[in-house]
C-alpha cells in the first residue's frame, strides 16, 4: 500500500470487534502522521447483523467512504462477509479473511429442500479470483494465544505487514484502545497474526478449519410428506396436542372439532404429530428413505 | 427538559435521531417562539438509507417549519465547531438552533482540533411570562418576534463564513451541504462549489451571486430537494433531483454517476470483482433473548400483534413472524385499541411493548384502553434495560444512567394503578407458562397485561449459564427448535429422513433452556464439562 495514503475496508458480524479494530487502525494512522476519516455502519449489529467500517488515510482525506473497486485491502473477520465485500476490493489488492464462520439462522431455512444457504469455504476458488488471499482461523489463533475475543487483533497483525505504519504506533494504539485488562491478550494476538507467512499459511490454515455442511448433497426430500387422518378418533379442541407440536403450523382444529391439515405443502414428515397423538389419529406417509 | 434548563439559564443540548424530533416537535415548534436565556441546541441525526430506522424523513424541513437556524456539519471537525457556533447563535439571537447531522457524519471518526470555548454564565432563572408563557395573547407577540429574528438571521446566513464559495471551473456550480460536500470534492475536485453550513434562513443573495458566476447551477443533496426548492423559489434556474435519488444515501460513486447524467465528464467506474453468492445476514434476536417465547406463543395462537420499537421488532421476521404492525415509539397499545375496535381482527388483539418504551410512551394509551373498556392484551417485555440502543437504564431499571441506585417503578403496581384488572408476571423461559398466561389473558373480558420478567442476556450484565448440546443420535431433525430463530442453533452435517439435524454452538449458547422445552425427543442435553461458564 502506498505511503501517500490508502483505503481500508473492515467487515464482519456484530460482536466480533470490527468497530474497535477500525478505531485502532484509525488511531495508528493518526499516530503515524496521517489525516484519517472513518465511517462505520452497524445498524442493529448487536443483533448479529453486518458491520462495515470504511477507513481512509492520507495527507488530507475528503470522503470517508470507499467506493467499489477502490479498497487497497479488505479485512474480514468472517468468511461470508469477506465474500460480500469482494466488489469493494481493488483488483490485485489483498483480502485478509478469517476462516471462522458465523452461520446466520436464515441460512438454515429450506426445510424441505435442505439447501444450506451459506457459501462453502472454497479457499482455492477465492484465491484464483482474488490472487492475494491471506486467510487464517483467527478465532482459533486468538484462543490459543490468550483470548478468543482478540480475534480482531490477529487480523490487525496480518494487516500490519501491508500498511506503512511504524510498529510503535500499532503498540500505542492497541494499548490506548483495547478494553481494560485485555492489552496483553490483544498484543499476543497481534503478534501471532503478524508472524503468519503467506501464501503458505493460507493453505495450512484452511486445511485445519472445521468442516461445515454444504449444498443439499441430494439427501433432502424435496416434496412434502402426506398425512392420513382417522378423524372419528380425534378429541379436537379438548386435546390439540398435535396443533401445538407441529413445527410447521400445518395442523388446526376445524369447525367440526376435528384435526385438519391446513398447510399440506409445508409438512416435512417429522412425525411429531404421529408420535404425540394419544389416540392414533395421524399416520405420516413418508416418501423419502434416507440414503445410506 | 432541555428547554426548561435553557430557560433556567444553563446551556442545554438535546440529541436525538430524526424521528425523535417528531416526538419533541410539540415543544420544539413553540420553543422557537419563546427562545431561552442560555443556548438551546437540538441535534437531530437523519438516517438516509434507514440503516436502523423506520423512515428516512429529511429534518431540514423542521428548521424552516419552526423558523430556527439550521447548521449542517460535513465531518467530525465541523460537528465540533458547529456545536460551538450553535450555542453562540442561540444566545446571540435568543433562538433554539437545529444542528442536523446524518448517519455518515455521526457514525464517523476524524481528526478534531479543539478550540478554547468560553464558559457559559452562571445559571439564573428570570421571570418573563410574556416570553415564556405561551397564552395566545403573549404568543402573538412572540410570533412577530420570531419573524423579526428570522430577518436578522437571514443577514447572518448571507455573511456567514460557514456558507463558503469555492470558485474553480465555471461550467458547473454545485450547491451542497453536509457530508455530500465531501463526496462532491472527492469526485470533482475542480468544480465550483457553494457549501452551505448555515442553510436556514436560506441565503438567497449569496446563491444568486454564485449562480451569476457559473454556467449551470446543480444541487447535490441527500433525500428531499430542500435546497433545490429554496433556490427555485428565489427565482434562480437550478437542477438537482433530476440526477439524484430522493431515497437512500448518496456516495461518491452515486454523486459521480448523477453528475455524469448532468453532463459532467465523470471518471469511468473502476474494474471490480464480481459479487459472489453469499448468505443474507439480517439482524436477529440474541441467543437466550427473553423476548422469543411470547412471540412463539402468540403466533401459534393466531393473535393479531401490534408491535413497537425495540429489539423485539425483529420478531416480525422469519422464523417467528409474529408481528403485524410497527409504526412509532409507543404506538403499539393505541394501535391495538384501534385494531380491536375495528372489528376486523382475525384473532385476539395483543400489543407487545418493551419496558423502556412502555414507560416512555405507552402509559396514556393503556389508561385509555382501560377507561374505554377495550378488549386488548398488552404484553410488557420487561428486560430491565433499553437493549436496542445499547443498554441504557430507565425508571424501572433500579439504577440511573450512570449506574447509581435509583427508585424503581413497579410495573405490576403501575398497571393496577391505571385500572388494569388482570395482571400476571411470567417467566419467559417457561414456554408452557407463557402459553398458559397468554391463553388466560386473551380470554379476559377487558384489558389484561402479561409482564415477562427475565433480564436482557447482554446488558447490563452478560447472563451466561451452562450451555446445551445436541445428542446427535436422538435428534429427529423436526426443526422445532429452529422455530426459535436462535443464532446458536444451526444445521449440523447430519441428516435424518431427508431433514437436516441441528447443532448448538456452545460458545454462544446462554443455557436459557427454551430450546430444550421445544425438543420432543429430548435430544438437547447439557454440554459436557463443569457447570458454569466464564
Amino acid at each position: 500500500m502506498s505511503a501517500a495514503g490508502g483505503s481500508i475496508l473492515l467487515v464482519g458480524v456484530g460482536g466480533q470487534g470490527v468497530v474497535l479494530a477500525s478505531a485502532i487502525v484509525a488511531d495508528t494512522a493518526l499516530r503515524s502522521g496521517y489525516d484519517v476519516k472513518q465511517s462505520e455502519v452497524h445498524g442493529m449489529s448487536q443483533r448479529g447483523g453486518i458491520v462495515s467500517s470504511h477507513l481512509r488515510y492520507g495527507r488530507a482525506v475528503a470522503s470517508p467512504l470507499i467506493e467499489a473497486g477502490q479498497a487497497d485491502v479488505v479485512v474480514a473477520t468472517e468468511w461470508n462477509e469477506g465474500l460480500r465485500a469482494l466488489p469493494y476490493l481493488r483488483p490485485g489488492a489483498p483480502l485478509i479473511v478469517n476462516l471462522h464462520r458465523v452461520v446466520p439462522p436464515g441460512a438454515c431455512r429450506d426445510r424441505l429442500g435442505g439447501r444450506f444457504g451459506y457459501p462453502p469455504l472454497a479457499v482455492d476458488a477465492l484465491a484464483r479470483e482474488v490472487g492475494d488471499v491471506r486467510a487464517c482461523d483467527a478465532l482459533a489463533i486468538a484462543r490459543r494465544v490468550g483470548s478468543p475475543k482478540a480475534l480482531n487483533s490477529v487480523l490487525l497483525g496480518v494487516l500490519a505487514t501491508l500498511v506503512p505504519f511504524p510498529d510503535h504506533t500499532w503498540r500505542e494504539a492497541l494499548a490506548a484502545n483495547a478494553p481494560r485488562g485485555s492489552f496483553p491478550a490483544n498484543a499476543a494476538a497481534f503478534d501471532a497474526g503478524r508472524a503468519l507467512r503467506y501464501p503458505d499459511e493460507t493453505w495450512v490454515q484452511a486445511a485445519g478449519a472445521a468442516p461445515a455442511p454444504n449444498g443439499n448433497e441430494g439427501r433432502a426430500r424435496g416434496a412434502p410428506a402426506t398425512l392420513a387422518l382417522t378423524e372419528p378418533w380425534c378429541k379436537g379442541r379438548a386435546c390439540g396436542i398435535c396443533v401445538r407440536a407441529c413445527p410447521e403450523l400445518c395442523l388446526a382444529i376445524d369447525g367440526r372439532d376435528r384435526v385438519a391439515v391446513v398447510r399440506p405443502e409445508a409438512c416435512t414428515g417429522c412425525r411429531l404429530c404421529e408420535l404425540l397423538c394419544p389416540d392414533f389419529v395421524i399416520t405420516v406417509h413418508d416418501t423419502v428413505v434416507e440414503a445410506r | 427538559m432541555t428547554l426548561g434548563a435553557a430557560m433556567g439559564g444553563a446551556r442545554a443540548l438535546a440529541a436525538m435521531k430524526h424521528v425523535g424530533l417528531n416526538v419533541a416537535a410539540d415543544t420544539f415548534m413553540t420553543a422557537a417562539y419563546t427562545g431561552a436565556r442560555a443556548g438551546l441546541v437540538v441535534v437531530s441525526a437523519d438516517d438516509p438509507g434507514m440503516h436502523s430506522s423506520q423512515n428516512e424523513q429529511d429534518n431540514r424541513f423542521f428548521a424552516r417549519f419552526a423558523g430556527v437556524p439550521l447548521l449542517e456539519p460535513a465531518d467530525s471537525q465541523e460537528a465540533y465547531a458547529f456545536t460551538l457556533l450553535a450555542f453562540e447563535l442561540a444566545e446571540r439571537f435568543d433562538v433554539p438552533v437545529l444542528l442536523r447531522s446524518t448517519t455518515r457524519v455521526s457514525h464517523a471518526r476524524g481528526v478534531v482540533h479543539r478550540a478554547p470555548a468560553a464558559g457559559p454564565p452562571a445559571p439564573r432563572f428570570e421571570r418573563a411570562p410574556e416570553k415564556f408563557v405561551m397564552l395566545p395573547g403573549y404568543a402573538r407577540d412572540r410570533h412577530r418576534a420570531l419573524l423579526e429574528r428570522l430577518a436578522a438571521l437571514e443577514r447572518e446566513a448571507e455573511a456567514s463564513a460557514q456558507n463558503r464559495v469555492e470558485l474553480r471551473d465555471r461550467r458547473f456550480g454545485i450547491v451542497t451541504s453536509g457530508i455530500v460536500y465531501h463526496y462532491v470534492r472527492e469526485v470533482m475536485p475542480e468544480a465550483s462549489v457553494l457549501k452551505l453550513g448555515l442553510s436556514h434562513p436560506f441565503p438567497a443573495g449569496l446563491v444568486r451571486r454564485f449562480a451569476a458566476e457559473v454556467e449551470r447551477l446543480v444541487v447535490v443533496e441527500e433525500l428531499e430537494p430542500y435546497l433545490e426548492d429554496a433556490i427555485r423559489a428565489a427565482g434562480v434556474p437550478v437542477e438537482g433531483k433530476a440526477y439524484f435519488s430522493r431515497t437512500g444515501e448518496l456516495s461518491p460513486d452515486l454523486v459521480a454517476r448523477g453528475l455524469e447524467r448532468a453532463g459532467w465528464p465523470a471518471p469511468a467506474p473502476r474494474p471490480r470483482h464480481a459479487a459472489p453468492p453469499t448468505a443474507g445476514r439480517p439482524p436477529v434476536l440474541c441467543p437466550g433473548c427473553p423476548h422469543v417465547t411470547p412471540y412463539l406463543a402468540l403466533r401459534q395462537m393466531g393473535a393479531v400483534v401490534s408491535g413497537d420499537i425495540g429489539c423485539y421488532t425483529l420478531a416480525a421476521m422469519e422464523p417467528l413472524r409474529a408481528m403485524d404492525t410497527t409504526v412509532a415509539m409507543g404506538s403499539s397499545i393505541g394501535m391495538a385499541i384501534g385494531l380491536a375496535r375495528s372489528g376486523g381482527a382475525s384473532g385476539p388483539v395483543v400489543a407487545t411493548i418493551g419496558d423502556s418504551t412502555f414507560l416512555h410512551a405507552g402509559l396514556p394509551a393503556l389508561a385509555d384502553a382501560v377507561y374505554n373498556g377495550t378488549r386488548v392484551t398488552v404484553v410488557i417485555l420487561d428486560n430491565a434495560t433499553t437493549a436496542m440502543t445499547g443498554g441504557q437504564a430507565h425508571p424501572a431499571a433500579g439504577v440511573t444512567i450512570r449506574g447509581d441506585a435509583a427508585p424503581t417503578v413497579d410495573l405490576r403496581a403501575l398497571c393496577r394503578a391505571l385500572g388494569v384488572g388482570w395482571v400476571k408476571v411470567v417467566d419467559p423461559y417457561d414456554l408452557a407458562g407463557i402459553r398458559l398466561a397468554l391463553a388466560e389473558a386473551v380470554a379476559q373480558p377487558g384489558v389484561s397485561v402479561v409482564i415477562t420478567n427475565r433480564p436482557c442476556v447482554e446488558m447490563p450484565v452478560k447472563v451466561r449459564d451452562h450451555p446445551f448440546t445436541v445428542a446427535d443420535g436422538a435428534c429427529i431433525a423436526c426443526q422445532a427448535c429452529m422455530n426459535l430463530g436462535c443464532p446458536s442453533i444451526t444445521w449440523s452435517s447430519g441428516w435424518h429422513e431427508g431433514r437436516r439435524k441441528v447443532q448448538i454452538d456452545a460458545v454462544t449458547c446462554t443455557g436459557c433452556t427454551v430450546c430444550v422445552q421445544t425438543c420432543v425427543p429430548g435430544a438437547i442435553v447439557p454440554a459436557p464439562g463443569r457447570s458454569g461458564k466464564a
